[in-house]
């Protein structure tokens, strides 16, 4: 690998899970090993928790609930409005309710395996043990999960998986047990116990002393910046789709938060590793905003395929049985469209490719119910799917139970994050990260219905755990709003801000971004060579130059201006686009989410290359010109042994 | 499609709004409404004005962010016959002809003071479940899940109503700029079901108080916000709120403040 684009500092290592004992015994006796607060000084410990979906929003009522002060922040009116409400498919649990093999161990074992052995054991083995809690949480708060006749809790199964272990609350899962933990918020907002900050946007990270301290926040409607301090900061602020522009992120959705803190110092871990989901309504034009995802439990029903010949137009219901092609069922006997989403999705850009694709611009595989209808009857499929045929019909002015749809992989979830322990402590004392917005989980796929297992393990379980042992060292030497510290980052961000609109170049900060990310999936996308990326590495730079000479952001800084919050995220999206593609160069073996041309193997699947890559690739900052430091951490595995994946 | 839009423009609540007129051209049918707005804002942009501020952000018709009156009508809903209830970002320009002359508003109410141009602080909302709009649960208390059995007729009601957005559509639809149908949807949500019995009484008093304290205009059933809804929140919820709330006086529960 050429030496300018990175140099390799130090190793890393997780030392927080206690390795003297069991793999299902580190996370009790991490609990046990962690110091406590006792409740009559949490009061005198104030947390900062930015954002409020399933984890930030679950973090700041239980932290609340515990008797820390807590101020949270979001970016959106109300927190009912974090994009975790728009998960639709379901949530994963170990609870066995099927009787069907199903135990905390297969799910641990079922994850790490999906993941493309790229995720850390010890996390993964206590996110299986705490699913079992998260589901009896949700259901004491209210959450509406679907139910059999005799009162009891239904499952589906999901990608990847071969037991039903899937709770849903019909196609609208993640909103269900987001306004759950969004209900547990307000009542803390009304107990008094958490301070709220709507409409305010986190632009960077005070840090005191080498601790997190603080944030710089701006209030989006007055456009006042100002700093806030507290013992520790939370960070659950989600994923960075939105890098490639068209996503199923909701558009807001934004890399600021850990991007700027990742430029004060916290390690920004496997930033390539990208999602990529199979099952999401295809791209219908230029001026396209967003992209909308189709749940993945309608492959629970649907059947994927394409015609056997190219450049077939017919209508689908006039192509015989005998000219289709169900290449997932063909290729994958044993998962048949339920492998994985990483397989799924690259197959069908490979038949696409083959110019086998349906559509008007050939990109889209067809996702069939016409068996599914014959078989359970089309009043099963409304209840089942209603909704998403529904959403169907809208978005494309076609009728799902008369043809089938046509589907697309798209964007969809980063599996990369800010680099974080045991204890989901950033690479900074005091910063922790939790959901999406840290790397630990997935590894380098993340098996479908365990996003919203882990936002919530996250925000209810673990880091009001860990956080304690933290937060006993504290309360920390009061920081100063006059602090050099603080006065730095203040003015900081008011001089980007100000530069940003004193520009007044020639494009918008939309079209920036759609170029950027037309960029990034065409050659950080779903398949990744090395020529594409070091001409993305070329091209990247030019852009950012651009930017910061040619962008036309308008109105002022102290109003509301939409323009002026988008410009400062697609800012960060071209710096953190550049982190993307050198990781991925300098990945050279594919794994899950990240698929390079050069590794793969005679039948065209990933090739993973153990014996080098095993590890966790954690970035650290360095200014402009000078290339970033790779940090490894080595993962091990102990209980689930590396094994080349197959689901055939 | 070629079409004229007429914007209200408001700098902030301090000022005096007013409509304004502008042109989009090129507007293709399957553009959302919302992309259709993206599309003038670069226009304005480029031209040096001033864009139109508007809420949005999942564009998938489930974060509640977005809302505008079309044509006088919350999300355009009830506007187009056949097309069923949606947020605005679902409305795809399709339902609109060539040359169409299409009005756009924010929510009028008082409880929901404007921002910018269309968009509006709905944060009463919030305050509403503030007031008892949960199951005091605690994190990590909570019975082996399936130790509470739910009937499956009541938790698919209980779902029915808990699919409420809150993006406050019947709110700018009633005459009455009444929050009745938000506010039901989750006395009914959670009523309908075990967890929630213990503060059944509670939450209802407590609920429709604060929606008064937040000026909220009464339910007087003319029943728009039902078809303006984009999740189709049955009026059902009212009644069956109205006749909680009777309950739970009757019972003697009286607000907490």
């Amino acid at each position: 690998m050429a030496l300018e684009l990175f140099t390799v500092g130090e190793p890393i290592a997780d030392t927080k899970a206690p390795m003297d004992v069991p793999i299902g015994e580190r996370w009790s006796e991490r609990r046990f090993r962690a110091r406590l607060v006792n409740p009559a000084n949490r009061r005198k410990l104030t947390v900062i928790v930015v954002g409020t979906g399933l984890a930030g929003g679950a973090a700041a009522a239980t932290l609340g609930e515990a008797g820390y002060k807590v101020k949270s922040f979001w970016y959106q009116d109300s927190p009912r409005r974090a994009h975790s409400v728009a998960a639709q498919g379901g949530i994963n649990a170990a609870k066995n309710y099927r009787n069907d093999g199903d135990s905390v161990h297969r799910l641990f074992y079922d994850t790490v395996k999906g993941g493309d052995f790229r995720a850390r054991e010890n996390n993964v083995h206590r996110l299986a043990e705490v699913s079992v809690n998260i589901i009896d949480q949700c259901v004491a708060q209210g959450v509406p999960f679907a139910r059999e006749y005799g009162g009891l809790l239904d499952n589906r199964s999901f990608g990847g998986t071969q037991v039903s272990r899937t709770f849903y609350a019909r196609g609208q899962t993640g909103q269900q047990l987001l306004y759950g933990a969004y209900q547990a918020l307000e009542r803390q907002m009304a107990a008094g116990n958490v301070e709220q900050f709507p409409r305010t946007e986190m632009l960077d990270l005070i840090v005191v002393d080498g601790r997190a301290r603080g944030i710089v926040a701006r209030d989006l409607i007055t456009g006042e910046i100002s700093t806030h301090f507290a013992d520790a900061v939370v960070l659950g602020t989600g994923g960075y789709s939105n890098v490639f522009y068209l996503s199923t992120n909701a558009k807001g959705s934004n890399a600021t938060a850990i991007w700027r803190a990742h430029k004060r110092g916290a390690l920004f871990a496997n930033p390539c590793y990208t999602q990529i989901h199979p099952t999401c309504i295809p791209v219908h034009g230029e001026y396209q905003s967003k992209l909308t995802l189709m749940s993945e439990s309608l492959r629970n029903d649907g059947r994927v395929w394409v015609p056997k010949e190219r450049g077939d137009t017919r209508d689908p219901r006039q192509i015989p049985e005998e000219e289709r092609d169900y290449y997932l069922e063909r290729i994958y006997p044993s998962f048949g469209n339920l492998v994985p989403r990483d397989i799924a999705s690259r197959q069908a850009k490979n038949v696409c490719d083959e110019g086998r694709g349906v559509g008007p611009n050939g990109l889209g595989v067809y996702l069939d119910f016409a068996e599914a209808m014959q078989r359970l009857g089309r009043p099963a499929i409304e209840a089942k799917y209603g909704n998403l045929f529904d959403m169907y019909a809208q978005i494309t002015g076609e009728d799902p139970y008369e043809v089938p749809m046509r589907i697309y992989p798209a964007v969809h979830y980063t599996m990369g994050g800010l680099w974080v322990d045991y204890d989901l402590q950033s690479t900074i004392p005091g910063l922790f990260v939790i959901g999406e917005a840290n790397f630990s989980d997935h590894g380098a796929n993340r098996l479908g219905a365990s996003a919203l297992m882990q936002g919530l393990a996250d925000g209810y379980f673990v880091l009001p755990n860990t956080i304690n042992d933290y937060l006993a060292g504290g309360p920390f030497d009061k920081v100063a709003p006059d602090h050099p510290a603080a006065v730095e980052a203040l003015e900081g961000v008011r001089e980007q801000s100000e530069r940003l609109l004193s520009i007044n170049g020639t494009r918008t900060t939309a079209s920036f971004h759609r170029e950027l990310g037309r960029l990034m999936f065409d050659l950080c996308g779903m398949e990744r060579s090395e020529e594409s990326l070091r001409k993305a590495l070329d091209r990247i730079p030019e852009i950012r130059q651009e930017f910061w000479t040619n962008v036309k952001v308008p109105g002022e800084l102290g109003r509301f201006n939409q323009s002026l919050e988008h410009a400062g995220r697609v800012a960060d999206f071209i710096e953190l686009a550049e982190l993307m593609c050198v990781d991925a160069l300098h990945r050279n073996e594919s794994c899950g989410g990240h698929f390079r041309a050069e590794s793969q193997t005679p039948e065209g699947e990933a090739l993973r290359d153990d014996e080098n890559f095993a590890y966790v690739a954690a970035w650290e900052w360095t200014p402009e010109g000078v290339p970033p430091v790779l940090h490894k951490e080595a993962l091990e595995f102990e209980y689930v042994h590396l094994a080349q994946r197959s689901y055939k | 499609m070629n079409l004229k839009l007429r914007v209200w423009r408001q700098r902030d609540r301090t000022e005096k709004g007013k409509m304004v007129t502008y042109e989009v051209t090129d507007i293709s049918p399957d553009m959302s409404f919302l992309e259709m707005l993206d599309v003038l804002n670069e226009q304005l942009i480029l031209d040096g004005e001033d864009p139109v501020s508007f809420d949005h952000d999942c564009r998938e018709g489930i974060c509640g962010s977005c809302g505008v009156m079309i044509n006088g009508r919350a999300h355009g809903n009830g506007l187009f016959p056949g097309h069923p209830q949606t947020a605005t970002c679902q409305l795809h320009m399709r339902s609109f002809k060539d040359g169409d002359t299409i009005d756009v508003e924010p929510w009028r109410a008082t409880a929901f003071p404007l921002i910018k141009d269309l968009a509006v602080d709905r944060s009463a909302l919030d305050r509403i479940i503030q007031s008892g709009g949960y199951i005091s649960a605690p994190t990590g208390t909570a019975p082996e899940a399936h130790s509470i059995l739910v009937a499956k007729k009541d938790s698919d009601a209980a779902f029915d109503a808990a699919t409420c957005i809150g993006c406050g559509a019947c709110v700018a639809a009633c005459p009455n700029a009444s929050s009745m149908l938000f506010t039901s949807s989750k006395v009914v949500h959670l009523g309908l079901m075990p967890q929630g019995q213990p503060e059944r009484n509670d939450r209802v008093v407590n609920m429709i108080h604060q929606q008064d304290l937040e000026g909220f205009g009464g339910c007087t059933n003319i029943g728009e916000c039902s078809v303006s809804c984009p999740k189709g929140i049955s009026m059902e919820n009212i009644s069956r709120l109205n006749h909680d709330l009777l309950g739970a006086l009757r019972a003697g529960a009286r607000p907490k403040s």
